[in-house]
């Protein structure tokens, strides 16, 4: 039996570079202006899983990504830099899913791949920072957990010893298999694409994607099968429907308001001697220093 | 309506963690308001006397787990004895710190019991729902308030449903505020023998380097803050000489920290702390929403930028357009001629 490691990522939008025109006239969110990228600590997560791989002879990488349709670049992205397969969940009935039904649907994800030895992920995502879907899955699979992974010391087809970076320090943990792990930022960042990987998958597609082609893909596909990837649906994980989506998600968004601070009365100085004497006379005077 | 809860948090010394203080102070008026009792719950070893820290900030029921397995924190122990108290307490609401431990955790916790969580809340509030959809009328539930996509837009959240109500709360955001020096409340001891099971400990700690946090920008009354604008790790040390004459503490943007300007512990703003100091000097910062939401509470605010359209300036007291290598020298220089 090889080591089996599962890779849950996300493509989320880059609200990390909010620029301006990100925000729209009526003050709501302009998704479209936001890039869609590999969640950022996701990719610390494939880089952790792809290490492994490297120093053990039989071990596959598959990753999991929810989503649209379009999340299957996640797929394509993470087979680029080493993974060996992966799947897309999608359906509109994920759609308004929170934490507790997300991590619901990854799990049945995750258990139809069994027997693995490791599911890892980044800690969190950044269209979010909720940090919730690893530890959830974790208790979904009935698995112990290991978060704020930064590096894996050693690892057996029993064992594993994984280095975490806590907010105060490190911590070395020692863990029985299998396991959930989350990875921290501070983890090394993931190598790049493989010229040879995106040769050989650059064609690979969902059966949604396949249908939208112009291009006749199907002898392609026949001789390499391998470049399907394979679209998981609500029934396909055999979900209980209450359990997803909005029904599914007991906290609700009762209200979005945009951030709007108080503008003050700025009083504008120069970088003049005779300002900065003056400011910090005043500073003193009214005892805010000294 | 059944009570609050507040998992507290151990710090390295075995005191309850400063964010657990802070959750109790705002738990002791959520369950004022709501009529109810506030519950604390301490889990650990050597916990002697641990009450004596919780009951001051108003705690009527401390729950305490003492086993020496149960220090320092592992996963799945301490989630096991939180389940268990909370299927037998069935509390109303639930708050954890949004530290190492709580994000770890509090999760866990709600997975478990199938209820809603809202992380890194900034504000908590008791307010009524009306359901448009089933037209059903809710009292009284806990408004979680928290930014949500990068800190552009304030989401109101709340678990109509489910209870308990959870979140988490990050360190700073709540005042911590003792109640009554003299406050006492009854302590229920947890048998965590009859809980723990060995499949509990699958994760077994081999070595721990922690370090109390010698960083406490926190409570600083007045703070110079750097951007990316400072534009080096070298520039930063001017900074630390302000802060030296005015007695003040460094703190940095998210930016700063990034760039490797300065250390995460100083970082400010929705993924770092929040601080309300006297006086804020904001060196370099363009003043995204992210990092104003950490400080727009500051009572003066002082922007030192080049840009004089940084977003930083419309909260600032003062704006001063110039280069940092060249004001604050000048602001060392005037403090020390003026203070004498």
């Amino acid at each position: 039996m090889s080591f089996r490691i599962i890779v849950l990522a996300k493509q989320v939008p880059d609200t990390r570079n909010v620029g301006k025109d990100a925000m729209k006239a009526d003050g709501t969110v302009n998704r479209a202006a936001l890039p869609a990228i590999f969640n950022p600590e996701d990719l610390n997560a494939l880089e952790l899983a792809l290490r492994i791989k490297d120093r053990m002879s039989n071990c596959e990488v598959i990753v999991l990504t929810m989503g649209p349709f379009r999340a299957a670049e996640i797929v394509r992205e993470a087979m680029y830099r080493g993974a060996d397969r992966g799947y897309l969940i999608t359906d509109r009935k994920f759609a308004g899913s929170d934490t507790l039904a997300t991590s619901y649907a990854l799990s049945l994800a995750v258990k139809k791949l069994e027997p693995y030895h490791l599911v890892i992920s980044g800690r969190q995502a950044i269209d979010g920072d909720t940090a919730q879907v690893g530890p959830q899955t974790a208790e979904k699979l009935n698995l112990p957990q290991v978060t704020y992974a930064e590096e894996i010391l050693d690892v057996s087809e029993t064992h594993i010893v994984i280095k975490r970076r806590l907010e105060r320090g490190i911590e070395t943990v020692k863990s029985a298999l299998p396991l959930a792990v989350t990875v921290h930022g501070s983890a090394p960042a993931c190598r790049q694409r493989v010229a040879k990987l995106l040769m050989k998958y650059k064609h690979a597609r969902t059966v949604t994607e396949l249908q939208n082609e112009t291009k006749d893909y199907t002898e392609l596909y026949n001789q390499r099968p391998y470049l399907q990837i394979d679209e998981w649906t609500v029934d396909d994980l055999h979900a209980d429907i209450s359990m997803l989506g909005l029904s599914g998600s007991p906290t609700k968004v009762k209200k979005i308001e945009n951030v709007v601070f108080a503008h003050k009365d700025s009083t504008l100085l120069t970088a003049s001697d005779e300002d900065i004497n003056k400011l910090m006379k005043e500073l003193i005077d009214s005892h805010v220093i000294g | 309506m059944n009570n609050i809860f507040v998992y507290c948090e151990l710090t390295e010394e075995k005191t309850i963690a400063d964010v657990s203080l802070e959750l109790l102070s705002k738990g002791r008026k959520l369950a004022t308001e709501l009529g109810v009792k506030l519950e604390a719950v301490v889990i650990g070893s050597d916990l002697k006397n641990i009450e004596s820290q919780v009951f001051p900030f108003g705690a009527d029921v401390v729950h305490i787990a003492d086993d020496s397995r149960l220090f320092p924190y592992t996963t799945l122990p301490h989630s096991a004895i939180v389940l268990h108290i909370f299927r037998h307490e069935k509390p109303e609401i639930a708050l954890f710190g949004a530290t190492s431990i709580g994000r770890d955790l509090a999760p866990r916790i709600a997975s478990a019991l199938r209820c809603g969580l809202t992380a890194d809340c900034t504000s908590l509030e008791i307010g009524d729902h009306f359901e448009n959809k089933t037209q059903t009328e809710y009292k009284n539930l806990l408004y979680q308030i928290r930014p949500a996509f990068g800190g552009n837009i304030i989401a109101t959240i709340i678990n109509p449903e489910t209870r308990p109500q959870m979140a988490t709360v990050r360190e700073g955001v709540m005042k911590k505020e003792v109640l009554d020096q003299s406050f006492k409340g009854k302590v229920k001891k947890t048998d965590t023998a009859a809980i723990l099971r060995d499949e509990d400990f699958a994760v077994e700690i081999i070595e721990r380097h922690m370090e109390s946090s010698k960083i406490n920008i926190k409570n600083a009354q007045v703070i110079i803050a750097g951007g990316y604008g400072v534009g080096s790790r070298e520039n930063f040390q001017l900074l630390y000489d302000l802060a030296d004459v005015l007695g003040a503490q460094v703190g940095a943007s998210r930016a700063a920290v990034d760039a490797g300007f300065s250390e995460h512990e100083r970082q400010i703003g929705q993924t770092g702390v929040t601080v309300r100091p006297k006086l804020y000097i904001a060196c370099g910062i363009s003043g995204a929403v992210q990092h104003r939401a950490g400080m727009d509470q500051s009572a003066q605010i002082i922007s030192i930028n080049t840009d004089p359209n940084a977003p930083i300036n419309h909260i600032a007291d003062y704006t001063i357009i110039g280069s940092i290598t060249d004001v604050i020298p000048k602001m060392i220089r005037y403090y020390k001629a003026n203070s004498k």
